[in-house]
């Protein structure tokens, strides 16, 4: 499989993009780190698990716009112009969303554990909170992926990034949210388990929608 | 006179449902009362949205199949007269939520979803304002509409499958099919609908024209 092969390969020139510099992940880990702290000096305690929820990923969704906003604006159009000409443009956004997955899984997962330090832990199920967070972090990868690709053809501003985002976003955000706070009261799976699944169904529309359009978007 | 019989038609059909919508008999429901009478007209702005975003969807597709820049003029003007009917429907909406509902903004999935479109397509408009090359903007706000509105039809179609809403039909609501039983209603309302999407339709063929004729006499003038 050519395509196979070619994400692979643009898979590991991601990793080792971020390899030569890591001061980007360490920026956006105490851009995490920052927020949490601001929010908990601002809310003192959070009493209500749907607060501590919902406030979880909303600071989440902030590290993702950061975080993937870089994404496609931090290639020059001169790379750009080099990976058209040797790979095929579905492999490099299939590429782009896989690496963004594993960045925002790995930002979640550092995030909850400063967020469970610093506010408390209200979480009864954590077998599937943590389900909910990979596929969660898939989801923002998916979205914001494009979105990084459609503002970095626009000028690469971070308001545009945000903007055109948000809207798009927000069916993921409300099923994870949802998703995540049966999680955190420990219902049943199979309470919980309709939501998983439309996650499931979000995310594989997601990334069949960025597969397809994405060659449109790359052409200059 | 020939083409133009759906014209004719649309303000047909309009006359009457301003005439026949405001003096028909209608239902006697309590809290709803005379403000039933909103449906010949609050309701049929989404339908006229709908077709219009829908429009806008299929021209965007085409343009991106074909790279005909008429199609990305025809595709942003749907958005535009999409985004027109929009306010209405809220305005008309809000204003009968104010009497039966006692606020203009409660909090249901549809009133949301309807909000989160309609800051998807500005954040279209501002995505076009943003870029200058005009086939790249053209290719590129095409790419945006389509996925905006394949997250939109799932915001609005499947999260209030999620939530109960206020609106009739929904959440233990009666459908509006329960009140029409002596079909009076029915019979302003599919006029209505057909009506005001009609004029939808008109109005985006106008404003498509207007830029034709708009870029025209800058290219020749620029000449």
């Amino acid at each position: 499989m050519q395509l196979t092969s070619q994400v692979v390969h643009l898979f590991r020139r991601e990793l080792l993009l971020e390899q030569r510099q890591k001061y980007a992940l360490a920026g956006i880990l105490l851009y995490i780190a920052g927020t949490i702290f601001i929010c908990k000096l601002s809310f003192r305690e959070i009493h209500s698990p749907a607060s501590w929820n919902a406030l979880f990923w909303i600071i989440l969704l902030f590290a993702a716009v950061n975080a993937i906003s870089k994404s496609f604006g931090q290639e020059s159009p001169g790379r750009m112009l080099y990976l058209y000409t040797i790979c095929d443009p579905r492999a490099l956004i299939l590429a782009k969303i896989a690496y963004n997955a594993l960045l925002m899984l790995v930002l979640a997962i550092i995030g909850l554990g400063i967020y469970l330090l610093l506010i408390g832990n209200p979480v009864q199920d954590f077998g599937q909170f943590t389900l909910v967070t990979i596929l969660g972090s898939i989801g923002f990868s998916a979205v914001f992926s494009m979105i990084s690709a459609i503002a970095s053809k626009a000028g690469n501003n971070f308001t545009l990034m945000a903007i055109l985002g948000f809207p798009v976003m927000l069916p993921m955000l409300l099923v994870v949210i949802r998703a995540s706070k049966n999680a955190v009261d420990g219902l049943a799976w199979s309470v919980g388990g309709k939501y998983l699944l439309a996650l499931l169904a979000l995310n594989v529309i997601l990334v069949v929608l960025s597969y397809l359009l994405f060659p449109y978007l790359w052409r200059d | 006179m020939k083409s133009n019989w759906w014209k004719w038609l649309c303000a047909g059909l309009l006359f009457y449902t301003l005439i026949a919508g405001l003096l028909l008999p209608v239902p006697r429901m309590p809290i709803l009362h005379e403000t039933i009478r909103n449906l010949y007209f609050h309701v049929p702005m989404w339908f006229g949205m709908m077709a219009m975003l829908g429009i806008s969807l299929f021209y965007s597709i085409r343009f991106l199949a074909r790279e005909n820049p008429q199609d990305d003029i025809r595709a942003n003007e749907a958005v535009n007269i999409g985004m027109v009917l929009g306010v209405l429907g809220l305005l008309t909406g809000m204003m009968w939520a104010n009497f039966t509902w006692g606020s203009p903004w409660p909090d249901d999935p549809k009133l949301n979803g309807v909000a989160i479109g309609m800051l998807a397509y500005l954040a279209y408009s501002i995505l076009r304002g943003s870029l200058t090359d005009e086939s790249k903007r053209a290719r590129i706000s095409a790419v945006y509409n389509i996925f905006a509105f394949v997250m939109f039809m799932l915001f609005i179609n499947v999260l209030p499958r999620m939530k109960d809403s206020l609106h009739p039909g929904n959440g233990g609501n009666p459908a509006f099919g329960s009140y029409d039983l002596d079909n009076t209603m029915r019979l302003v309302f599919y006029p209505a609908v057909i009506g005001w999407t009609l004029l939808a339709v008109w109005l985006w063929q106008l404003r498509v024209r207007t830029r034709r004729i708009r870029e025209y006499v800058l290219e020749k003038t620029n000449e």
